[in-house]
């Protein structure tokens, strides 16, 4: 795709104040790219300490957002141990312990932070999970391949479509069979749709971890929205199960492309909105400009993906890097920012959300009308899978999602198991990006990662 | 094969060499080397991003096999490295200096399957199982039937089923009658 294009893409749906920075880690910028463009109109413009990304500030920075390591300079922050933690001396009644979970306000499902604290300021975090293990992993040894499905997509209860895409691209893969072109379409509809639902949770849920509860309540009615098609097309809101190895288990229904048309321009009028309430509102700016920065020299370092890292400016998108299904045939580009902070990331949310939207209604206009929707697969009380493994992944909305499937040529898999992108984001990184930052932030930060400790724990 | 794959072959013993898919491929290495072999994709060959670590448990082989998936953003290719490793007293070379996450997998395989990462930090602490007494759960020989029916007690008229049997019987309840 040629710049311009990309460009026009890019300036339809966010218009030119709004055209994402070029990547400038993976790819060398093209020549017409131009400069750095800002955040949004709405965003924050200072530089941060240790940051490369940009000069012009605005925003002020307040020191205890900025969460490089303690330098130890000062008395107020322990030496770190052996073990690159800091030794903490709770006798010295300089420090307190806080618990902050399980249930809490920064993620879905339950999962805690032991907080070290000294005033209000953290010096340091561990997070503690266990609270919803349901064992998948280990139940999956004792269920046939097709019975893995309806428990597999509970890996990850808001998202649980990429759970049965991957799982599905898995079996297929390590049987050698392949799902026919109108269920690749279907395929792709159902992911994006379930991306679509989770971004319309957590854009204006990042508001809400501020106190800014009206953008939540206008999202989850149009989330609603997205839920009455997917109940149309698969007959549950939540938990689908329409894609099972081998292809998808219906065809669209009469009329529902034009209701899914519809039901997107509601998502354009939404991103509007958000973008007037709480992009642009001071209370929002103020908290989330600067709050919860990510080195973008981290984004190795730690494992980060998707709008973590893309906000960080890595342009890295598994639909893109290792186009599966058929994203190839779309026209769309991969939104990446630079500043890094909370307000960064839940821009990046936001443009997801409305290239999601697009690309909703590209693939409405591609399905073919004609053709099997599925597959002939073996019996699935006899279906044995060759002895073999593979690596199956798919861009959730949260990064990188893929299902590791060992077979040992028997009915039941010798083993499955999930990488899901919070594994990393909310243990590892989490611990570290806490350290010095102010603890009314903890919630914003967990929900700017986008944690889903379902996933964790599997 | 791709090229990378050719000097790797040169300077490390890799064997088993599987290409999955244009952009998966997966091989196996010598247990001593797989931290030097990490070290050098991670280093010298672009192989920068930390995908995930996972045990596999061959009990009938008494291996367990380790499974580290690294990524290359630049090349767009995934790279399995498997090593074996026996299940007596199971323990591995940590691999937690290379990234940050890698410590999170090694104290999950230590609580899990109950493979040891000496040095790699906060191996021994408890992770998602809190008080737990009996072996490794992800171990093979852990049953987790028999853990529940011997832990939990079944409420009066509850029914239990073999998840197989009864899809069977679900699904084709006439002939299966017949069969019986």
């Amino acid at each position: 795709m040629t710049m311009k294009k990309k460009n026009d893409i890019l300036s339809r749906l966010f218009g030119k104040e709004h055209r994402p920075q070029e990547n400038k880690h993976n790819q060398p910028a093209d020549a017409d790219s131009g400069k750095s463009s800002d955040a949004g109109k709405g965003g924050g413009t200072g530089s941060v300490p240790g940051s490369d990304s940009g000069a012009s500030g605005e925003a002020h920075y307040s020191d205890h957002n900025h969460n490089i390591a303690p330098d130890h300079t000062e008395d107020k922050y322990p030496r770190n141990g052996k073990d690159g933690k800091p030794e903490v001396d709770l006798s010295s009644g300089k420090y307190t312990k806080v618990w902050q979970g399980p249930n809490h306000p920064g993620v879905t499902g339950n999962m805690s932070l032991e907080l070290t604290i000294c005033g209000d300021e953290i010096v340091d975090a561990k997070t503690h999970v266990g609270y919803l293990h349901r064992g998948f992993e280990k139940l999956f040894e004792r269920r046939l391949y097709m019975q893995v499905m309806p428990t597999c997509l509970r890996m990850c209860v808001p998202e649980s479509d990429t759970n049965e895409y991957v799982f599905s691209e898995a079996v297929e893969e390590l049987s050698g069979i392949e799902a026919p072109e109108k269920a690749k379409w279907l395929r792709m509809l159902v992911l994006e749709m379930s991306r679509l639902q989770m971004l319309l949770r957590v854009v204006p849920g990042q508001g809400g971890a501020f106190g800014l509860g009206i953008g939540v309540q206008w999202g989850m009615y149009v989330r609603e929205l997205i839920l009455d098609l997917f109940e149309e097309l698969t007959g549950g809101r939540i938990y689908h199960m329409y894609m099972l190895p081998g292809g998808v288990r219906g065809d669209l229904p009469e009329g529902f492309r034009e209701r899914a048309i519809k039901t997107m321009d509601e998502v354009y009028r939404f991103a509007q909105r958000i973008d007037d309430v709480m992009f642009n509102n001071s209370v929002f700016k103020k908290r989330a400009t600067g709050t919860g920065y990510i080195d973008p020299s981290w984004v190795d370092r730690f494992g980060i993906v998707g709008p973590n890292a893309r906000a960080a400016g890595y342009n890295r998108d598994v639909r893109k890097d290792h186009p599966y299904l058929l994203y190839d045939q779309l026209e769309w580009e991969v939104p990446v920012l630079e500043k890094s902070d909370v307000y960064t990331r839940a821009r990046i949310r936001w443009m997801d959300m409305q290239v999601t939207a697009d690309l909703i209604k590209q693939i409405l206009n591609k399905i073919p009308e004609k053709g099997s929707f599925k597959a002939p697969t073996p019996n699935a009380l006899n279906w044995r899978i060759p002895r073999g493994e593979t690596y199956v992944k798919a861009e959730a909305s949260r990064g990188e999602f893929g299902y590791y499937v060992v077979s040992d040529g028997s009915a039941y898999p010798r083993r499955i198991t999930l990488r899901g992108p919070s594994y990393t984001h909310a243990i590892a990184l989490l611990e570290k990006m806490l350290i010095r930052t102010n603890i009314a932030d903890v919630g914003a930060i967990m929900v700017s990662l986008q944690t889903c400790p379902p996933e964790i724990e599997r | 094969m791709h090229q990378f794959l050719k000097e790797i072959q040169n300077r490390f013993p890799i064997h088993d060499v599987k290409e999955q898919r244009k952009n998966l491929t997966l091989f196996t290495t010598e247990k001593e080397q797989v931290v030097p072999l990490l070290t050098h994709l991670r280093d010298h060959e672009g192989f920068t991003h930390f995908v995930l670590l996972t045990a596999v448990d061959w009990i009938e082989e008494d291996l367990f096999q380790l499974t580290y998936i690294l990524n290359n953003p630049e090349k767009k290719v995934d790279l399995g490295i498997r090593a074996y490793i026996g299940r007596e007293n199971a323990s591995m070379e940590s691999a937690h200096h290379l990234w940050e996450q890698v410590a999170t997998y090694q104290r999950e395989l230590k609580e899990m399957f109950g493979i040891d990462f000496p040095g790699s930090p906060r191996v021994d602490e408890e992770f998602f199982l809190e008080g737990w007494d009996d072996i490794p759960p992800m171990r093979r020989e852990f049953d987790s039937k028999k853990y529940s029916e011997e832990t939990y007690f079944p409420r009066p008229g509850s029914k239990s089923h073999d998840p197989g049997e009864y899809m069977k019987q679900k699904l084709y309840s006439d002939d299966y009658e017949e069969e019986e």
